[in-house]
Order: C-alpha cells, then structure tokens, then sequence
C-alpha cells in the first residue's frame, strides 16, 4: 500500500490561489462578451493584488520547504515575490490601451500572464531542480503564447519562432547539466545537494562537466552573451506591451534561481562558475554596450541595454565567494538583488514610456519618436529623462547606487580591473542614453499629436519615474530589503 | 555660530527653488519664471553670506558641520562642512548664479522657466560638491551636476551644440568614473568608511598612493581642464549659451583644482611630491602652450576659453610648488578667474546678443557706438592679462613668487602668461573695440543697457577690490592652506 501524505499546502497558498484564479479568469472569460474584457483585466489586477496579500500575510522568518523538499517558502523568495506582483501589475497597467487599440486585450492575454506569474513565482520559490525547470518551462511556454499573441504581425511570429527554437535548446542545456549533476551526486534537491557536494561526494570532472551546461542555460534565460541571440529580435518582434513583461519581472525570477542553483547547490564549485559568469558577464557589458550604441529602434536598444543590465547584475553574484572564503556573500548578493530590482523598476518605465507615446496604428519605438517631446509633454520628457539617465548609471537615481552597490562587491572581491572595465563600458553606455535625452531636449518634433494614454496609466508612469528619483535620494529602504532577503537566503544554504 | 544648516540651505533652497521655477510651466508664464528664479537666486546668495560672516579663520578645522546618516548599508553619511579653501568657492558660486539668471533674462525665449532651473538646479549642486566631507555626497554632487550642465549646452547653445553637449558630458564622466573605483577602494582599505578626513588621516602604501592619485588626476584633469584633456572646453565654451559658458568658466572649472585640494594632495600627499614634476610640466604647457594657442584664435569665445585653460594651469602649477604663497596664490587665481571669466563671458555674450557673432573678424570700432561697454571691457581685459590693481594681478604675482621659491626657471616659465596674457587679450580688444567702424553692424549698435550695466558693474567692483585689496579673501584660507601644507610635507606611508 502507498503511504500518502498530503503535503503542506500553507507556504504555496500564493501559488496555489493564482492557478485557480487563471482557471477561473479562463472560465469567467468564456461566458463573458466581447464587451466585457474588462472583466479579465480586472480579475488579473485582483489576482495579484491578492496574491500580494496572501504573501504579505502569510510571510514569516523561517525558511519552510514542503512538497518533499521541492518548494521553499523563505524570506529572499517573498521579498523577491512581493516585487514581482507589483512589477506585473504595473506591466498591465501600461498596456492597457495599448493592448486594446490593437485588439489584443483578450481574456487569453491576461491568462497568460497570470501562468507565466506563476511560473516566474515556482522558479523563486524551487529548491529541486525539477522544479526549477517546471516554473521555467511555465514561464517560458506562456512567453512563446504572448510575444506571438498578435498573430497577423510577421515580426511577432518569426519573433516568437526564434524566442521558441532557442529557449528549447536552452531548456536542454539545463536539463543535460542536471541531469549530469544528478548522475554525478544522486540527489536533485538543491540543498541536499550542496551538502553532498560538500562532503566530497560526486566526481569533480562530470560535476563541472554538467556546471557548465546549467550555466549556459541560466545564461540564455538571463539573457547574456554569448546565450543573447534571441534579446534583440524578441524585444523588438513581441508587441510592447509583451516585451515589457519580457523585460521586467523574469529577471527577478532569473536573478532566483541563478542564486539558487549556483550558491545553494554548487556553490563548492565556486572557482569553476565564478569564472564562467565572469567572462559572460564582461562579454555581456562590452557587447551590450557597444551593439546598443548602433540601434536606431528604442526597443532594440533597450534590449542591447537589458544585456549589458545583466551582466552587471552578474558582477555582483560572481563576487561573494572570493578564495573559497564566504565572507563577501552577503554583501555582493544583495547588491545583485539591488541591481536586479532597480533595473527592473527602470525597465518598466522605460518601456513604459514607449506603450505611452504609441496609440492605434502607431508605435513609438523608433529613437526619432522621441524627437521633441520636450515640447509635447515636459512632464513626461522629465521622466524619461530621469530613466535614461538612472540607466546610465548618474546620481541622483536608483540606477547609480545599483550601479555603485555592485562595484564595491566587486572591489570587495579584489577584483579592480573587472570594475574598472565595468566602468569604462558603462561610459560608452552613457551615450545612448543620453541620445535619448538629446533628441527629446534638443531637437524639434516632428510628431504633434498629443499623448492619448489613459490618466491611470499617465498617473502611474509618473509615479516610476519619480520613484527611480526617490530612491537615488533614499535607497536604504530597499537596500536593507534587499540585505534582509539574502540574509536569510543564505542561512537557508 | 547659528542653529540653521546654513550649508543644508546653501544647497537645497536654489534646488527646490529650481524645481518650483520648473512648475511655472510654460512659456506663458515666463513673465514669473524669471522674477522667481532671480528672487531664488539672491536669496540663495544671501544665505551664504553668514557662512562668510561667521567664518573663524583662525582654524583649519571644518566649520558649519551637519552629520545625519544617509545609507547606513554603505556607511554613507550627508556630512557637510567648509574650510578656508572650500567656503569662498560656495559664496563665489552663489554669486555667480543671480548674475546669469540677469543675463539671461531677455536673450532666453524659450524654455525661461527650464533655463533658468536649470541653473538654479546646478547652483545648489554646485554647492553641494564644495561642501560634501563625505567621499560619496562629494561624488553624487560631482556627477550629478553634468545633468543641468548637459540640457543647458545642448538646449539652448549654438549651431553645434550637441557635439559639444556630448563630448563634455563623456570627457567629465570618464574621468569622475575612474574616480569612482578609486573612492570604492579606499572605503574597503579605511576600514568601511567615506568620510573624507578619515582618509586625510590615513597611511597608505606609495605604489597604492600614486595610482589613486592617478585615479584622481583622470577625472580633476579633466574637470580643470589641463593639457592634453582640455579639447572639450572650447567647444563647450563655443556652443554654450552666455549664462552657460559663465557658470562653465567661473564655477565648474574650479571643480577640478578643488578637488586636487580635498582629495589628492591630503589623501596621496607622497604621491603628489613624488609626481609633482608632472603636475609642474603639464602646467608649464597649459600656460605656455596654450597661451600660443589663444593668440591665434579668430572666435571670441574660443580665444576666452582657451585663456580659461591656461590660467587654470597657473591655478595648478600654485599648488604642486608646496608653499603658502603658491597655494594661495592659485587660490586667490581660481576666485579672481571666477570673477574675470565670466565677466568676459559676459561681454561677448553683451555684442552676440546684438550682431549674432562671435568672429573677432566681424567687429571693430566697438567703442564708437557702445563707450560704456568698452569702457568694462577694456577693464575686464586688463584684469585678464594680470594688470596691477585688478584682481588678475594678485594671484598670478603670488603663483609667480611662489614658483620662483621653488625654482627659478619654473618661475620664470610661468612669468611668461604675463606677456601671452597681455598679448592676447590686448589684440582681441584692440580689434574688437578700437579701430574705424568696421561694417553696419557695428555702425548700429546700442550701447548696454541698464541690465547690464548692473551685471557688468557689479563684477567691475569685486575685481577692483579684489586686485586692490585682497586681505579679506586671503586670510580666510589662510589657516586652512597653512594645515594642508604641514600635512602633505608628512609622509604617510
């Protein structure tokens, strides 16, 4: 007879809520007309803020693993989920109008973004490598749906081939080095793992054999070269509104389990990853900044800048074990968990910025676009401004204490020449965003109209852009957050 | 002393004034943009004058001292505080602003409201770098102050302006960039701290010392700027509008040689002996150099621009000789140009205003239409090229002293600014003002207005009182300059 428990359903109750709520969306959907799609968007909206709460609610100190040690409710997972609902929410926010000039706001749109929240909150929360890969296959799955949701736009389709190709070889990466780390050890579950590893168990040579491929797949879903092939053409192929969540929120996810798997399973093999993150990491500043210097489409810049984004964010997880010594851990990784949510507070203003000067038939994702707007809107030139230049990594923005909480990990770490090449290429960074500044503060329009978006979405762009202005004025809050979650993240290791 | 953070103030109230100027909006409202942001402007002066009132000279210590915690993750504090070095730059700087907020008055059409909080924005930031005691405030500020400085050049600057927009916001951030991982370094060797006295105090090893000192000298040199990184002044100066060019020539390149005082002689002082012949020769060329190259220049602004450069190298030969006269000679130069520059800034900007040129070709016979404005003119020349009894003389006569103490050949290098200096200037008046009435432009100019007159008048009396009698600027850094001198004749290895 099969000894069935049942497992404790508690820490996942967030997880468990949004899936029934997607079922329900998808139900609810069904029976509503087609003048009633705002019912979907309302549901989604109340599903995160839900959600929002029920993790809020049910957030304690301890670490809590259940599923059999699959699933782990800790801080550092909370933390990053209650910066992912808002992230998600605001994503949904901004695309409203978008979505609905061009007929794409249908129920199935906010369906899938609920899955691949879903996804994205699995991946945050796994402690077992198939869990790992059954948030990220959740997440990737609903992605593919959405950057082709617009299903007449070559660009979106061929986008959506090329963003499906890729990401399926690169699950298999993941899944080969997995299963080469499980030959090698005999265990999936993460902190089991790192333990084993530690008390010498397993053959070095097939466990760096399969390190190497669970890097390269966290690579090509973080995004960084040489894994970035697909960033450019999908940032720029999906409808903005899709690139916007792309862009956002799954770097947190990302950011999750990369920590997960490389510090709480592997972190034995320090010298051998840290290595490998250090040359994606300066391949990814050099390359993303020298490519998104040439880009003339915004999207395709930002997405030139996403990569260098990450391979910054990637200086500050290299950084915390420096000679087998862990002192630095807690310092580096919180800066990377800084960076990480600093680039994605600026990332969706950014994009949103773009969902706010597009209207029917018109997408503002040409640099030229931006042309004048100075005369069109000072408020939201402002804006855009104060992103352009927090991205670039100049005071008094968020973006400069992640860029700064990242260099000092990385001097902490010894390693000056890394951070002094950091630097240099954050300067040739420096230019295309300030090319965005430069046409809107220095040039002509030449598009007149005036800005259509409705007065939520105006009101809450603002609010971004003022708070990427705040928190480079105040940015202890979220810098203690940020070393409260990895405090207990690694205590949990 | 007072209970009001008079540097808090010094700092925030041209800031916040700035940012209520921004509300006022559109052009339609310029009628009260400009009113408020004169009224913003002298009131910030006036705020500043108990820091001069108040002043004890007979301490080196920092004066006027505000400590509050500002991200204790990073042990970050807003600490202010002024010595005799740092306290007449504040004042200078918030004189300075009323001035270009006056000048810019009826020239400025467009965008009062952004140009003027523009400047004000600055001002305040301005403030904040000559007053951070904190490594990092220091940075944020230094940084930070690119932005205004950027929008103002690219704005409202001339037919190419945004080449020199660029190449002055890229050449500052690569130097203040290599600073950064300085700064970052030393935060880990002092035991976790930013606090700049903390550093003065603190022994570092020679090797270590000069790369910092190097680190510093990338982003000071640029900031003066000195040969060979001056290229982008001129172009800054050309294309910069009048008030630009002003707060350029009078403020911001003090920034630089500020920062030789706070931050690489106190802290490398062994590295700055041991490297002083490269200051010295570096200098030498400044002023010499490009004292040649000024002589042949055929564009008013450039010619100023270019004699901006080799004064400033007179600024830092006076501090790498190491004595009181030297120092405070460039001390009493770095005020004086501050007063001179721009008020010749001014006066260029006073005849393009009225015949959109700024060819030395274009005009001649000035003085036939405009007496009154000749007449400040020549003053302002004469001050330039160092005549006795104007401020120029004081500090270049002291530098000269000094260098001579030093060394007899580099004192009489540098002696030969005076005849460079003289010819240059000289020549450009003389073909500018005097002479037969050259065309029709000339022919139909009006003389300065009553605006002017007070601008103009007012620098003509603090250059005629400082050249006449100098003691209250100079025995206010007395004590500061006498303790930085003992501290850097200490090895601190």
């Amino acid at each position: 007879m099969i000894n069935f428990v049942m497992p404790d359903l508690y820490p996942a109750s967030a997880e468990i809520f949004i899936l029934v709520m997607a079922c329900v969306l998808l139900l609810v959907d069904l029976f509503a007309g087609k003048g009633r799609r705002w019912l979907a968007y309302l549901m989604a909206q109340l599903t995160l803020a839900g959600c929002f709460g029920i993790t809020f609610v049910t957030m304690d100190g301890q670490g809590v693993t259940t599923f059999s040690n699959m699933f782990v409710d800790d801080l550092f997972a909370d933390f990053l989920k209650l910066a992912l609902y808002p992230a998600v929410a605001i994503m949904l926010v901004y695309s409203r109008a978008y979505l609905a000039a061009r007929n794409l706001d249908r129920g199935e749109f906010y369906l899938l973004v609920l899955f691949a929240t879903l996804g994205m909150m699995v991946m945050i929360s796994a402690s077992h490598f198939v869990t790992v890969y059954l948030g990220l296959e959740l997440l990737a799955l609903s992605m593919y749906a959405l950057v082709a949701i617009d299903r007449d736009s070559v660009r979106a389709t061929e986008a959506a081939m090329k963003y499906f190709v890729l990401g399926s070889m690169a699950s298999g990466l993941l899944l080969y080095g997995m299963s080469m780390v499980y030959g090698a050890i005999g265990s999936l579950e993460i902190a089991e793992m790192g333990q084993r590893i530690a008390l010498g168990g397993g053959n070095k040579t097939v466990l760096v054999f399969g390190l190497i491929f669970v890097v390269a797949g966290l690579a090509f879903k973080l995004g960084v070269v040489p894994f970035h092939m697909w960033v450019p053409d999908v940032y720029h192929g999906a409808p903005t509104a899709v690139t916007l969540l792309l862009g956002s929120a799954p770097k947190l996810a990302a950011f999750a389990i990369t920590l997960r798997v490389l510090v709480t399973g592997l972190a034995e093999l320090a010298e051998h990853w840290q290595v490998m993150l250090m040359i994606l990491a300066a391949l990814s500043i050099a390359l993303g900044n020298l490519a998104a210097i040439a880009q003339r489409n915004l999207k395709r810049m930002l997405a030139y800048s996403a990569i260098s984004h990450m391979g910054f964010m990637l200086l500050g997880v290299l950084s915390g074990i420096v000679g087998g010594d862990p002192r630095f851990t807690l310092n580096a990784y919180s800066s990377a968990m800084f960076y990480a949510i600093a680039y994605v507070l600026m990332s969706l203003g950014a994009f949103g910025m773009i969902l706010l000067l597009s209207r029917a038939g018109f997408e503002a994702e040409e640099i030229d676009d931006f042309r004048g707007l100075n005369r069109r809107s000072p408020w939201f030139a402002a804006i855009m401004m104060i992103l352009m230049f927090s991205m670039a990594g100049v005071p008094f923005f968020v973006g400069f204490f992640a860029k700064f909480a990242v260099l000092q990990a990385v001097v902490a770490a010894n390693q000056i020449w890394l951070a002094v090449f950091a630097v240099l290429f954050s300067l040739i960074g420096a230019f295309y965003y300030l090319r965005v500044v430069k046409v809107m503060y220095f040039d002509a329009p030449t598009d007149t109209a005036p800005l259509e978006a409705p007065r939520d979405m105006r009101i809450l762009l603002s609010v971004n852009g003022l708070a990427v202005a705040f928190l480079g004025l105040l940015p202890e809050g979220v810098l203690k957050y940020a070393i409260y979650a990895t405090y207990t993240f690694l205590l949990g290791s | 002393m007072s209970g009001l953070p008079l540097l808090s103030l010094a700092i925030w109230l041209p800031i916040v004034g700035g940012l209520l100027v921004l509300a006022t909006g559109s052009d339609r409202n310029a009628g009260l943009a400009r009113p408020l942001a004169l009224v913003v402007a002298v009131a910030g002066f006036l705020v500043t004058l108990p820091l001069y009132i108040g002043f004890d000279p007979t301490t080196s210590d920092m004066q006027f001292t505000e400590l509050r915690q500002w991200i204790p993750r990073f042990n970050i504090h807003y600490s202010l505080g002024v010595d005799g070095i740092s306290v007449l730059f504040i004042l200078l700087n918030s004189f300075i602003t009323p001035l270009v907020v006056l000048a810019g008055w009826k020239v400025i059409g467009e965008k009062v409201a952004q140009y003027m909080a523009a400047f004000l924005i600055m001002s305040g930031l301005m403030n904040g770098i000559f007053s951070a005691l904190d490594a990092m405030l220091f940075y944020v500020f230094f940084e930070a102050s690119l932005i205004p400085m950027y929008i103002i050049i690219g704005a409202w600057g001339g037919p190419n302006r945004v080449y020199a927009a660029f190449k002055f916001f890229l050449y500052t951030l690569l130097g203040s960039l290599l600073m950064l991982v300085a700064l970052i370094w030393l935060f880990f060797q002092s035991g976790f701290s930013f606090s700049l006295l903390d550093w003065h105090a603190m022994k570092i090893p020679l090797s270590a010392q000069i790369w910092l000192f190097l680190a510093f000298l990338v982003a000071f040199a640029v900031k003066v700027p000195m040969w060979p990184v001056h290229t982008w002044l001129p172009d800054a100066h050309v294309e910069a509008p009048t008030g630009g060019s002003v707060v350029l020539a009078a403020i911001m390149l003090k920034l630089g040689a500020y920062g030789f005082l706070r931050f690489s002689l106190p802290i490398a002082p062994d590295a700055s002996r041991e490297l002083a012949w490269l200051m010295i020769a570096l200098s030498l060329i400044a002023v010499v150099y490009i004292g040649f190259v000024a002589l042949v220049q055929s564009d008013m602004k450039k010619l100023i621009a270019y004699s901006s450069i080799s004064h400033m190298g007179f600024v830092t030969l006076g501090f790498f000789i190491f004595n009181q006269l030297g120092v405070e000679g460039a001390l009493v130069q770095m005020i004086s140009h501050g007063f001179v520059s721009g008020a010749m800034f001014l006066c260029v900007g006073v005849l393009y205003d009225r015949v959109h040129s700024r060819q030395i070709a274009d005009y001649g016979g000035v003085v036939h239409t405009m007496p009154k404005f000749a007449a400040f003119m020549v003053l302002f020349a004469m001050a330039n090229s160092g005549l006795p009894a104007t401020s120029g003389f004081v500090g270049e006569f002291m530098v000269i002293l000094g260098a001579v103490k030093h060394d007899f050949w580099i004192g009489f290098a540098a002696a030969i600014t005076l005849i460079l200096g003289a010819a240059y200037t000289l020549w450009m008046v003389k073909r500018v003002l005097f002479g037969a009435v050259a065309n029709h432009h000339v022919a139909e100019l009006a003389d300065i207005n009553a605006r002017e007159f007070v601008i103009l008048g007012i620098l003509a009396l603090c250059v005629l009182g400082m050249g006449l009698y100098p003691l209250p600027f100079t025995e206010v850094m007395h004590a500061s300059v006498d303790h930085l001198l003992k501290h850097v004749a200490v090895p601190k290895l």
